[in-house]
Parts: structure tokens; C-alpha cells; sequence
């Protein structure tokens, strides 16, 4: 069910100075996710989940360890090749939807195609598309306060899909959302991974977690538990 | 993001907060509103100076020999005034020596004036300048007649009671009755009129219009000045070269007349349109030695408010950074997109200062005599200060968001 390696990290650390203390959010994590892999990672509070998924979506490099992406060492990347494989390879959706809130939803598309250097007519036709993939066609010139939270995660995961990802990380998506409002984002989840895209998703509620074909749960920094679950 | 992409954004955000970006932009506001206003009116001066007031007043090609300039311009102290009162005057006998002697091809006229009242049929003109000339004094004015004729040489030298008057002198005295003919009192002498001159227009707002000119041996001379004594030898020559020279023999015809050794000063004065144009050009050169100082002064200071007001829009807008930054922007697209936000907010405060600074300008034209001449090089010279300060002040807080770190910023209420 699942592909070829896509990422591999190994003795992953992310340590942070607060002064003459030093908190370990990540202590040596080793994993290995693959392509058109649904992955679910789980954990209790402060074990250290956004720290990695920070890591992976290249927002944030690590104190030490290795991390590759495609074949590619993403821990020794600079500023600019971060910001590229940010834009390329990665789409990332936030539990709080992180858009610009004075732009349309179909702007607030548009965005990675803009830094991505794309004409202005082919990244609107791009970020239309993206919109409709996620149920989104008749809300485009809507502006983030005039949309409901899921219609919010939707606009998010648009723009997070329409670079094309090679794996798309969500940060506790339904976090802000109520139980139906959840139901239908998990739904647009699975309908992507159907469609062949490599899902990572950072998750408390075991009901959702078991939407993912694979659990993995950190505790204090480590990896603690790595299941592969036959389909459903 | 391209560069066109960048400039509307920063438009856009530029319009959503007017206040903000009106009260930001003051400072270069106001820089080029006074560097428009002040250049278009010293430019309009200048083209004043050289075009009318001085080749009105002075004349082109054109020298006066006096006691003492008639023109004074800038500071001269008592001392120089003292010493201006103790040089011998013009005489008839100076002036003849100096027609004589001069070798270089010229006009020459004899001026003596005072102020005094003209009457007519029971209306008097008053301050009016009554001047007693010689015959080639409208030659070497340019000034045409409207009417009538000048007077000849020969009754310069028979001292005819005869006048040319100026256009609203005649226009007070006559309305709209020809005045060719009729017999007005110059200070209470009886004259008769031959002539009214063409309108001359006005230098600083002052008429060139209310004068009556006779000839010199007219009755006349004694209200100008003492018997047989001049204001000015006026000298045409055809010429700058030959004005030159001309001064040149004048001075040596004066000086051998007075005696004076070749250590000692002139105790008499040629005076030329340069030398005021001289002066001109001295308050030219000081307004536009103090312009770049007040012009920069109130650019930097614009240049510090736009550049708190940038840091402020940064703090503002960390959250919008951040997710710019997850979604693939790199340092130098944020870097630029601040860049030209600042630029394009000082831009448009320039834009808004040469529209302003020409309006204040055009102002100034339409309620003075002052005339306003817009100077191209002060426009492009005001766009490009707008876009620098813009970008000076711009880049200490645009190398700021250019650095902040995504995941930090995100999280940033
Ligand atoms: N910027 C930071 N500075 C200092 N410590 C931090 C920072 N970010 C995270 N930490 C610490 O690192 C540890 C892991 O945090 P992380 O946010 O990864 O936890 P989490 O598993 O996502 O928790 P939650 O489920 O509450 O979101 C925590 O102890 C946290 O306090
Ligand atoms: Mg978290």
C-alpha cells in the first residue's frame, strides 16, 4: 500500500535554550515515512509532536540529526533552499488556518504560487481548481471572516495542495473545529489520500488517529509506539 | 513575487490604512512641497530677473554712468552711502566728454528725474516720474509710441516745452479723449503733449506706466536737478563686446576728467544690467545653497517616522510573515515586499508634495507678480528623494521581517 522511502529522519534533536535552562522537545527521533504513507502521530501534550512536524515542514531545523527529503539532506539546507522546498515540496495546514485575512480565499491560494514565480493568470487557474478540489468553488472571492472554521480549513488545505506537495503535514486540523465540522475535514483528508497524496497528521483524538493507516506516538521527545494498521 | 505584483500589494496596503500611511508620509510631504514650491518660484524669479525686470529697468547692452548705482540691492552701509554723497555729480561737461570721446558705435541719452504731479483740466496725477532726456532715451528704452511722436534733437536743444507721456498717466488725465495737442502742467509749467508710449508693464508689481519724459533743456531741468547737472549718462552700445569697450573708454574719460591717480577709486558709478543680475544670481545661489537643507532636514525626519511607522507594520503584520514565510517566501521576497512599501508610501507622499508644491506655486503666481516656472529637473529630482527616503528608511525594518522566524512568527497574536 505504501511506496518508495520519502522521508527518513534519524536521531532527530531539537533542544531549546531558555536562559540557563535547555528544554528537549525532541531527544533522537528515528522514522522513516514513505510515499502515499497516512500517517497519524499521537502523543500526550508537550511530547513534542509540533516540534517535529515543525522540522518536517522545514519550518524550523534541528539542534542535531539528519533529516532527508527525497534523497535530499534538508538539516544542511540554507535560508533559501528551505524557503524552496517549503514552496515545492511541502503543504503545510494549521490548527489555527493561518490565512491572510484581508485577502480572498482564492489569494490566500494563490500565495505559494506567487513565491513559487507562476504568471498571474495560470495561478489563478491553478488556485481555482485547488478551491474546487476541496469543495470550495462557489467561495472564492470570499474574504476568511465571512467563512465558516471548516470552510477556513478548506481554503487552508487548498492552498497547502496547490504547489503539488510531496506530502502534506496538518498540525491538529480539527483542533478548532466542532465534532461534524471535524468529520468533514477528516473526510477531505481521506479523499486525498485516496487520491495518492502522502498525508501526515498530528492528532489527540484517537477517532480520528483511526483514519490513519499508521499511528505513530512520541512521549518526551522519543518515539514510544509505531503501528501499521491493516485498511479498514 | 515580481516587482509589479509588489507595488500593488504595497498600494493595497497603503489603502486600507489612509491614515496611517497620510500621517507617515508627511515629513516627505512637506520636504517636497517646499523643495516644488521654492525652486518653481526661484526659477520663475530668475526667468523674471533676466527676462523683464532687469532689460526693463536697465536696459540690453545698455550702461549707466552715475554719481552712485541707481539700482542698490543687498546691505550698503552708511559709511558707503556717506562717501557715495561726497562724489562729485554728472555734469552737462562730463556727459558731452564722454559722447565725444567714445571710439565704439553707440546710443547715448542724458536722465534726470523727480517725482512730481502732472494736471489737466483740473485732474492731477501725482508721484509721478517726470523725466527730462535727451532724444535717443526711447531708442535705447525700446519704447514705442502708441500715439503721437518723441521729441526731436532739436527740441532737446531749444528746451521745448514739449512731453511724452506714459500710457496710464495718459489714460488718467484724458480717458479715452485723444491727448495729442493738448497742454498739461508739469509741475505747474505748462507743457504741451506730443506722444504717449506704449504700455510698459509693471516690475514688482510697480507700474512702468506713470511717467511724463521731456526733453532735458526743457523747464523741466530745474526740478530734476541742480543747473547743468545729470542723474545718469545712458550708453547703448550694439554689443556685450562693445558694451565692454565702451565702459572701458568711459572710465578712462571720467577718470583723466577728475584727475584721479591710478591707485585712487572711481568716484562715479557704471552700472549694468549684470550687476544687479550679479546680485540676482547671489540670493539665487544662497536660497538654493539653504533648499538642500531644509529639503533634507524634513526628509529625514520623514525618513525616521516612515521608518517607525514601517517597524510598526512589521510588528503588525509578524503573523502575515510568518505564513508568507511557511508558504515558501524567502528573505528577499519579504525583504522586498516591505522594501517597496515604504518606497511606494514615500513615493506617493512625494507625488503628493509636487502636486501640492505646484499648486502653492501656481498660488503664488496667480495673487503676486511673482511668476512661477515649473523646473522639470525639481520633479525628477523629488521622485527620486520620495523613492530613496522611502528605501533608506525601509530597509532597517524590512531586513527585520526579512529575519523573523517562521514558526516564532506564526504563533505571534
Ligand atoms: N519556542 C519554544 N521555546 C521553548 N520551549 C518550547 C518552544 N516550543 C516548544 N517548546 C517546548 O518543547 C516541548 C514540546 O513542545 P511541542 O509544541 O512540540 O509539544 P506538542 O506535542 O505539540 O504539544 P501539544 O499537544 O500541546 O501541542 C514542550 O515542552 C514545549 O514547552
Ligand atoms: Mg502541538
Amino acid at each position: 500500500m505504501s511506496g518508495e522511502s520519502l522521508i527518513r529522519v534519524s536521531g532527530l534533536t531539537r533542544e531549546y535554550r531558555m536562559g540557563a535552562e535547555t528544554v528537549h522537545a525532541l531527544r533522537g527521533v528515528d522514522m522513516e515515512i514513505r510515499r502515499n504513507e497516512y500517517l497519524a502521530i499521537m502523543g500526550p501534550s508537550g511530547s513534542g509532536k509540533s516540534t517535529l512536524m515543525n522540522l518536517i515542514g522545514c519550518l524550523d531545523s534541528p539542534t542535531c540529526g539528519e533529516y532527508w527529503l527525497n534523497g535530499v539532506e534538508v538539516s544542511q539546507m540554507q535560508d533559501d533552499e528551505l524557503a524552496r522546498v517549503r514552496n515545492r515540496e511541502i503543504g503545510f495546514v494549521f490548527q489555527t488556518f493561518n490565512l491572510l485575512p484581508r485577502a480572498s480565499a482564492l489569494h490566500n491560494v494563490e500565495l505559494p504560487l506567487i513565491y513559487a514565480g507562476m504568471s498571474g493568470r495560470e495561478r489563478r487557474q491553478h488556485a481555482a481548481r485547488a478551491l474546487e478540489r476541496v469543495g470550495l468553488a462557489d467561495r472564492m472571492a470570499h474574504k476568511p471572516n465571512e467563512l465558516s472554521g471548516g470552510q477556513r480549513q478548506r481554503v487552508a488545505i487548498a492552498r497547502a495542495l496547490v504547489n503539488d506537495p510531496s506530502i502534506l503535514l496538518a498540525d491538529e486540523p480539527t483542533g478548532n473545529l466542532d465534532s461534524s465540522t471535524s468529520a468533514e475535514i477528516m473526510a477531505v483528508f481521506e479523499e486525498l489520500y485516496r487520491q495518492g497524496q502522502t498525508v501526515v497528521m498530528v492528532t489527540h483524538e484517537a477517532d480520528i488517529a483511526s483514519h490513519a493507516r499508521r499511528v505513530v506516538t512520541l512521549l518526551d521527545g522519543v518515539v514510544n509506539s509505531d503501528t501499521v494498521r491493516e485498511a479498514a | 513575487m515580481p516587482f509589479a505584483e509588489a507595488i500593488r500589494l504595497a498600494l493595497r496596503v497603503i489603502w486600507t490604512q489612509k491614515m496611517k500611511s497620510s500621517f507617515s508620509v508627511i515629513g516627505v510631504f512637506i520636504g517636497v512641497t517646499f523643495l516644488i514650491a521654492v525652486v518653481t518660484v526661484v526659477e520663475g524669479m530668475n526667468a523674471y530677473m533676466t527676462e523683464s525686470f532687469a532689460n526693463k529697468l536697465l536696459g540690453v547692452n545698455t550702461f549707466q554712468l552715475r554719481r552712485y548705482p541707481g539700482v542698490q540691492m543687498g546691505d550698503i552701509s552708511s559709511e558707503t552711502r556717506r562717501q557715495w554723497r561726497r562724489r562729485p555729480r554728472i555734469t552737462y561737461e562730463d556727459a558731452r566728454a564722454v559722447e565725444a570721446g567714445l571710439t565704439v558705435p553707440v546710443l547715448v541719452a542724458w536722465e534726470s528725474s523727480n517725482r512730481g504731479t502732472v494736471e489737466y483740466d483740473g485732474k492731477v496725477a501725482r508721484d509721478i516720474d517726470l523725466i527730462a532726456a535727451t532724444e535717443e532715451w526711447f531708442a535705447i528704452r525700446e519704447m514705442d509710441l502708441e500715439t503721437g511722436r518723441a521729441f526731436s534733437a532739436q527740441e532737446v536743444r531749444t528746451g521745448q516745452p514739449v512731453v511724452v507721456l506714459g500710457n496710464e498717466l495718459a489714460e488718467r488725465l484724458f480717458d479715452d479723449r485723444d491727448p495729442i495737442g493738448r497742454e498739461v502742467r508739469v509741475r505747474r509749467i505748462p507743457y504741451r503733449v506730443i506722444g504717449v508710449a506704449e504700455p510698459q508693464g509693471s516690475v514688482f508689481g510697480m507700474s512702468l506706466d506713470k511717467f511724463a519724459v521731456a526733453p532735458a533743456l526743457s523747464p523741466l531741468k530745474r526740478f530734476v536737478n541742480p543747473p547743468r547737472v545729470l542723474d545718469e549718462l545712458k550708453v547703448r552700445a550694439n554689443s556685450q563686446a562693445e558694451l565692454e569697450a565702451a565702459i572701458a573708454e568711459t572710465e578712462a574719460i571720467m577718470r583723466s576728467r577728475r584727475g584721479l591717480r591710478p591707485t585712487q577709486e572711481s568716484n562715479f558709478s557704471i552700472e549694468t544690467a549684470d550687476a544687479v543680475l550679479d546680485f540676482w544670481d547671489r540670493i539665487n545661489q544662497f536660497l538654493m545653497m539653504a533648499l538642500p537643507g531644509l529639503v533634507s532636514i524634513s526628509l529625514v525626519v520623514g525618513g525616521i517616522v516612515i521608518m517607525n511607522i514601517m517597524l510598526m507594520a512589521v510588528a503588525e503584520r509578524t503573523r502575515e510573515i510568518g505564513i508568507r514565510k511557511s508558504l515558501g517566501a524567502r528573505r528577499r521576497d519579504i525583504m522586498r515586499q516591505f522594501l517597496v512599501e515604504s518606497a511606494t508610501l514615500a513615493t506617493v507622499g512625494a507625488l503628493m508634495g509636487i502636486a501640492f508644491g505646484l499648486g502653492m506655486a501656481a498660488l503664488v503666481q496667480a495673487t503676486t507678480f511673482l511668476p512661477a516656472r515649473v523646473a522639470p529637473w525639481s520633479i525628477v529630482v523629488a521622485v527620486i528623494l520620495g523613492a530613496g527616503v522611502g528605501i533608506g528608511a525601509g530597509l532597517y525594518p524590512a531586513s527585520r521581517a526579512a529575519r523573523l522566524d517562521p514558526v516564532e512568527a506564526i504563533r505571534q497574536e
